[in-house]
């Protein structure tokens, strides 16, 4: 039966990936000089399940690259090798390499990069440099071992390999080292097909080798010495004794055969159990303890159900079946609660998986930078939802990287401020009330705050007269077209500013601020909503119509006296709040509909957050608060300007949840300012 | 000659097709069963603001906010008071590769009936600057004329006729139609 293994391919992929991403914080975390045992481990089990998985799906560039990882790995994991920072360098590269690798073959297009076959030589030069210095003391050891066995065979092996074999980057002599590992071995040259030396092609392989190896391993093992050569080589196995042993690779050696690869049909078979999923639309993988828990919740659900069943089935209801009708209801609601909870929990990660990434990138950056940084994570628990995870990531590489390239000062400079030479960044992620706080921490310089006012002036952010504090000064570098690089560098200028952050921030229903001190450091904190289905919301009343507006941007709500209203032309209206003003939103006006107060001073005027300015909204009346279920408007209908989404309330009922740019952007504000300017 | 090639046609394209009928102001239209999800009554709607006022705003259908819409106010036929009998037909709509889900404000379900391809004949031409592509044909039932609407086209397009051309034009049509009829 032919079996689609295209269809576990996908499993693979997302194997690989975490595979990949587990050795890269083992590799990052491995102090070379003493690696650690059960590192060496992991991410010697990574690449060899990558080789395994690319090898059953027939992924042959994977898996050839990926044996070399295994090999190197092998031998330090014996300690056959000492590991050097070179190695880490080799492996880390390999880690990117491969995530290409992976990504290409996700995406169905040919893999080409120069690094390829750069590391591969690497690798090889690697492997073949001091396995020489041990090769003595191996042999020995082998080989008394080897002789204690009792079912010793001796088996020759011919071996031809193919005149390209060194161009693949495999080394004859490093497949010799491992035979060597399986009994004893001796090896002769053949060097009959060896062209004279004014023809020879250096990078060719003329030589031929016939192996005698006294082993009581099996065959198989042998072979699998030779599994990733097999296609290019002629070998044929014999027992000294027995007549030869058909057992050679099928029409080997014939460079036409590269395409059809025997040797992956022949590993397929324990691997292709894996279980099934859809290729398309991602896939999550959660613990069983989450889904055990959402079984256990359903039980006690149909429990209920069955519970007011019965009530349902009398004909009359006396008091007694009625209390335990509510009794039954209110479980119903708890049950609810908990499901909706559980269910949400399943689209729950911790934030690790946003977290694994940067010690890579802050190693990278700060290698780059000439920084010593030291990256220190917090709160790696705490959990995410997936969609709000994917959405975050950008803009927190963005920070990070900002931190390393404008906070984080030089050695030096650190030296001479007192601070000591090697900087830190901090990521610290914690749950508040039903919002996750993420914070970027670094000691560095801090805002350049006369820069930053300089800049401002320059590009007409503000005017030379205006008295800023330091704090509304710093909030300047989320404004459009800010850049507080002196020049365009390799990191930043790239067209992303922190207004970019901001505004992707804000898409998720959080907020950004900015606390820098100078030359103590800065402090981004990042709030989130758990999730992007729910939002904490405020109710509010216009006319008689109800809207939702998103808690996390509601900073006061107030009435106004008329003393403090500017009128500054027909429809803009000014508001002053302690030292600030503030341009007021007529919610009703925008929306055209009727509302009880027209007038500022007669309404409420409720100050949220805009692209981080704050800005006042007319509404009649606060209702209450609570955490609301985001529905799409745009299912069925289409996008309607100050509208963000919709939402069902308890009665059934459908209210629209208010975006507040949306809104400040029907009203023209920005017009507003220029008024007021 | 149209309506020979039209009789031809309906000898060799003999599929028949189930429609639902309704009636707002004494016209029958049909649209076809398939997209008709349910037939509800009239409950209060969220307003949408700023939309054209035959949007009567969003309604909550089992956790899906569904748009309503008055298609008399579409048609610019005058509008009737909502009241008990107000019926709400909920279409499933394809636009593009999405369906959407629009609820339709009628004024009364009639009937539902098969209809054969062959027995649907053009609406009449008015002419290029109109588009009724809406209008997938007129048929008749018994005694009655109807028309068969496009729901899709209907209410995936935002090229409709301004709404009080598009009520003369329907007037229009009730106007042509005895002679249809005796021939």
């Amino acid at each position: 039966m032919e079996i689609d293994l295209s269809q576990f391919s996908q499993v693979f992929f997302e194997e690989s990936l975490e595979g990949l991403a587990s050795m890269e914080s083992e590799l990052l975390k491995l102090e070379v000089n003493e690696p650690d045992d059960e590192s060496i481990n992991t991410i010697f089990r990574a690449a060899h399940s990558i080789k395994g998985g690319s090898a059953t799906f027939g992924f042959t560039q994977v898996a050839d690259y990926t044996h070399l990882l295994e090999t190197l790995l092998d031998e330090i994991r014996d300690g056959r090798r000492q590991m050097t920072t070179d190695h880490q360098d080799m492996l880390l590269l390999s880690v990117d390499l491969l995530r290409n690798m992976i990504d290409a073959l996700m995406r169905k297009v040919d893999f080409a990069d120069p690094l390829l076959a750069q590391l591969e030589t690497r690798f090889t030069a690697a492997l073949a440099q001091n396995s020489s210095e041990s090769e003595e003391e191996q042999s020995v050891t082998e080989s008394s071992s080897g002789e204690s066995s009792p079912q010793n065979t001796t088996w020759i092996i011919d071996f031809q390999p193919g005149i390209d074999i060194l161009r693949c980057g495999n080394d004859p002599s490093l497949m010799f080292n491992e035979l060597r590992l399986l009994g004893e071995l001796e090896v002769t040259l053949v060097d009959s097909t060896l062209p004279d030396f004014s023809d020879m092609d250096p990078e060719a392989c003329y030589l031929n080798w016939q192996l005698a190896l006294v082993t009581d391993k099996p065959l198989e093992q042998i072979k699998e010495v030779f599994e990733w050569v097999e296609d290019e080589c002629t070998i044929n196995y014999h027992q000294e004794t027995d007549a030869p042993v058909k057992e050679q690779a099928e029409e080997a050696g014939t460079p036409a055969n590269t395409e059809a690869s025997p040797s992956t049909e022949v590993i397929a078979k324990p691997k292709a159990v894996t279980p099934a999923k859809t290729p398309e639309g991602g896939s999550i993988r959660v613990s069983i303890e989450k889904i055990d828990l959402l079984i256990n919740m359903v039980g006690e659900l149909v429990i209920t159900q069955a519970m007011l069943g019965q009530i349902g089935q009398q004909d009359t209801i006396d008091e007694e079946s009625l209390l335990s009708m509510k009794q039954g209801l209110e479980q119903l609601a708890s049950h609810t609660r908990d499901l909706q909870e559980s269910v949400m929990q399943i689209r729950m990660l911790p934030i690790s998986f946003a977290f694994n990434r940067f010690p890579r990138l802050v190693r990278d950056i700060g290698q780059q930078l000439g920084k010593q940084v030291e990256l220190i994570l917090k709160g790696e628990d705490t959990e995410l939802d997936k969609t709000v995870m994917e959405k975050i990531v950008d803009p927190m590489v963005h920070l990070v990287r900002n931190s390393l390239d404008h906070g984080l000062e030089t050695p030096e400079v650190r030296v001479s401020k007192g601070k000591p030479e090697q900087g830190s960044i901090t990521l610290n992620a914690f749950h508040q009330g039903g919002n996750i706080i993420i914070e970027i921490i670094d000691d560095g310089a801090g805002l350049d705050t006369q820069l930053i006012h300089k800049k401002a002036i320059d590009k007409g952010l503000v005017t030379e007269d205006e008295e800023l504090s330091e704090d509304a000064i710093h909030q300047l570098i989320f404004k459009a077209g800010f850049s507080t690089a002196e020049a365009v560098s390799d990191l930043s200028g790239r067209g992303v500013g922190m207004d970019v952050v901001r505004r992707n921030i804000h898409e998720l229903n959080g907020t950004i601020e900015l606390k820098s001190t100078k030359d103590k450091g800065s402090r981004f904190t990042i709030r989130l909503p758990l999730t992007l289905a729910i939002l904490d919301g405020q109710l509010v009343r216009v006319g008689q119509h109800t809207y939702v507006v998103p808690l996390v941007s509601i900073h006061e709500s107030l009435q106004v006296e008329e003393q403090r209203i500017n009128r500054i032309s027909e429809n803009h209206e000014l508001v002053r709040l302690r030292e600030e003003y503030l341009p007021v939103v007529k919610v009703f006006q925008e929306f055209g509909h009727d509302a009880d107060f027209q007038e500022i001073r007669d309404g409420l005027v409720m100050v949220v957050d805009s692209n981080n300015e704050k800005i006042g909204l007319l509404v009649d009346e606060l209702l209450s608060q609570q955490q609301v279920v985001i529905k799409s408007l745009e299912d069925n209908y289409s996008k309607v300007p100050g509208v963000s989404g919709a939402t069902i309330l308890g009665d059934g009922t459908v209210a629209l949840i208010i975006d507040i740019s949306g809104l400040v952007t029907l009203a023209g504000i920005a017009n507003m300012k220029e008024h007021a300017a | 000659m149209t309506q020979i090639t039209q009789q031809e046609q309906a000898i060799a394209d003999d599929i028949s097709q189930q429609y639902l009928t309704f009636i707002m102001a004494s016209e029958e239209y049909g649209v076809d069963i398939l997209s008709v999800q349910e037939i509800r009554g009239w409950e209060a709607t969220t307003i949408i603001p700023n939309s054209p006022s035959h949007v009567k705003g969003v309604i909550n259908l089992r956790g899906t906010i569904v748009p309503i819409i008055d298609l008399r106010q579409r048609f610019g036929i005058e509008t009737l008071e909502y009241g008990a009998t107000t019926v709400v037909i909920v279409v499933k709509v394809a636009i593009a590769s999405d369906h959407k889900v629009i609820g339709i404000v009628v004024d009364a379900v009639s009937d539902v009936f098969s209809v054969n391809h062959g027995d649907v004949r053009n609406a009449p031409d008015f002419g290029d600057e109109t588009d009724l592509g809406f209008i997938k044909g007129l048929t008749n039932t018994e005694d009655k004329m109807v028309i068969l609407l496009d729901i899709n086209k209907l209410l995936g397009s935002e090229i409709l006729p301004e709404a009080s051309q598009l009520s003369n034009l329907i007037h229009n049509i009730d106007a042509q139609q005895p002679q249809a009829v005796n021939e």
